[in-house]
């Protein structure tokens, strides 16, 4: 069923009676030429693409869960392309791309708002990061703008100018960032995989990888044995694990971090914020509710759920930046498990075993992400070469020293 | 949370700064091949469960301590003191 206005005043007028399904909820078959594991925002996308662009439509993306219950799930949805590194520039270069076109390339409202995203600076030495991040971004051929104080009170007159234990000195404008309705992507990425014959298994977990003389031949799931001419583990959170099953110990420590969420509050934000002296960042979604978080908990943990002193610090953080919001109640925090690699970006590569692929590591910015991951992905499996944005994402850089290390933090997995 | 030092008492999870796991407690030596400083810096086992990693007392005893810990309860069920342990 194709969606548009006019279906939804003529199922307004008869009831909603004709609604069907998004999409089926078939068997696993035995074969697949190509499964994927993981049915989050990167393994749907990758399926959509498989289907779309290569034409490959005898695929299975499996889910032990539902559809989107994972980080897809769990984010706090921001979408940007303000990287400044060759290699994760034109990365995020081309995600942000696919944003602009992804509603109606997949005939489904993701709710994607350009709505602009400020990164607040409060120092010299701030000013000038930012400044040449921005130069980066505009040779990568996106936008930014380095205001003043000034420049920055017209865009965000609440901030607490006053202050002086981090003075606003200005702001980097992304005015092409913004935010997107993060369920809505995995579902408009399912639907559409699903009309193009991809068949979306849930509550069907992998227990085993079948490989047999370095060739990845099936695996094994709480449904049966599917065998495959090609595997994807798309599994951000729980990769180290579904890694092990083929014999590979990644690059990865797996950490919690939490979001948050208030009562809904007519629009008050009308962009993404970000504090640049302590790791905050909000905006409003389009119920009205402030959403926001900060920094990871710091500790490894698969618990999706944080510790009180994160919580402390985020609100403290939010406190200091804009007291206005003080008043609005919490409603719920929650966490999600974020793979975190040694130098902050992620892998998308082929593996020690033919057949087998590799898209992991996307530390805390997996959600913008997604288009660009699913495109990369599925031409690496359909071409057997890595996508000319996603060359520099090999598994192998770490042994290699080909990091791409955006912050300069170095190879502790949880500075990143 | 709450860590139980060895020479402080049970105290807050504040005082103290998580470093990474027991990995990097086996530091290659200068000259081994490179494989082995990769997998010292940056490959992990990263289990779903019990783990032992590195904290540091940085506000109390300065010590660094050896944990004992369950990544997905948090439980946590041994401190050690990393100087004693090398002892």
């Amino acid at each position: 069923m194709r969606y548009s206005g006019l279906k939804v005043i003529t199922e307004g007028l008869f009831g909603n009676k004709g609604w069907t399904p998004a999409w089926r909820d078939p068997a696993p078959k035995a074969e697949y030429d190509v499964v994927i594991i993981g049915g989050g925002g990167h393994g749907l996308s990758t399926a959509y693409y498989l289907a779309k662009n290569h034409g490959i439509t005898n695929v299975a993306v499996l889910e032990k869960g539902y559809l989107g219950g994972g980080n897809v799930g769990r984010n706090t949805t921001i979408v940007r392309a303000n990287y400044f590194l060759p290699g994760n520039s034109e990365f995020y270069s081309h995600s942000l791309k696919l944003w602009e076109g992804l509603e109606a390339d997949l005939n489904y409202n993701v709710m994607h708002s350009q709505r602009g995203l400020i990164n607040l600076f409060h120092s010299d030495g701030q000013r000038d990061a930012f400044a040449r991040r921005g130069n980066a971004m505009i040779n990568q051929g996106d936008d930014a703008v380095l205001l003043d104080r000034e420049g920055v009170r017209e865009h965000l007159p609440y901030l607490d100018f006053e202050q002086t234990r981090f003075p606003i000195y200005g702001g980097l404008l992304h005015p092409r960032g913004g935010s997107a309705r993060h369920d809505a992507v995995a579902w408009g990425y399912a639907r559409g995989a699903d009309r193009r014959g991809v068949d979306l298994i849930q509550n069907c977990e992998v227990t085993g990888i079948d490989i047999e003389n370095g060739v990845v031949r099936g695996v094994q799931t709480t449904r049966g044995a599917i065998r495959a001419k090609k595997v994807a583990i798309v599994v951000a959170g729980r990769s180290s694990q579904v890694a092990a099953m083929a014999g590979m110990r990644l690059p990865i420590e797996s950490h919690v971090l939490q979001a948050f969420v208030t009562e809904g509050l007519k629009p008050v934000i009308n962009h993404v914020v970000s504090f640049g002296m302590g790791h905050f960042y909000i905006s409003q979604s389009d119920k009205g509710g402030l959403v926001f978080g900060g920094d990871l908990d710091f500790y490894a943990s698969y618990a999706a759920r944080g510790n009180l002193p994160m919580v402390e610090h985020v609100m403290e953080a939010g406190m200091t930046l804009m007291p206005m919001i003080g008043r609005a109640k919490v409603l719920r925090s929650w966490g999600g498990i974020m793979d975190m690699s040694p130098d902050g970006s992620p892998v998308i590569d082929k593996t020690h075993v033919e057949g087998l692929f590799l898209d992991c590591g996307w530390n805390y910015g997996g959600f913008k992400a997604v288009p660009a991951s699913g495109w990369c992905m599925a031409h690496l499996m359909a071409t057997g070469e890595s996508h000319e944005v996603a060359r520099k994402f090999r598994l192998d850089r770490f042994a290699t020293g080909h990091l791409l290390d955006e912050e300069g933090t170095g190879s502790q997995h949880n500075l990143h | 949370m709450r860590l139980t030092c060895p020479l402080c008492g049970e105290r807050d999870r504040r005082e103290f700064y998580y470093y990474g796991a027991e990995d990097f407690l086996r530091r290659p030596e200068a000259e081994a091949p490179l494989a082995d400083w990769d997998n010292y810096l940056h490959l992990r086992d990263n289990p779903a469960g019990v783990t032992r990693d590195l904290w540091y007392h940085e506000a109390g005893c300065s010590q660094w301590l050896l944990v004992t810990r369950n990544t997905v309860t948090h439980e946590i069920s041994g401190v050690e003191l990393v100087a004693e342990r090398k002892a």
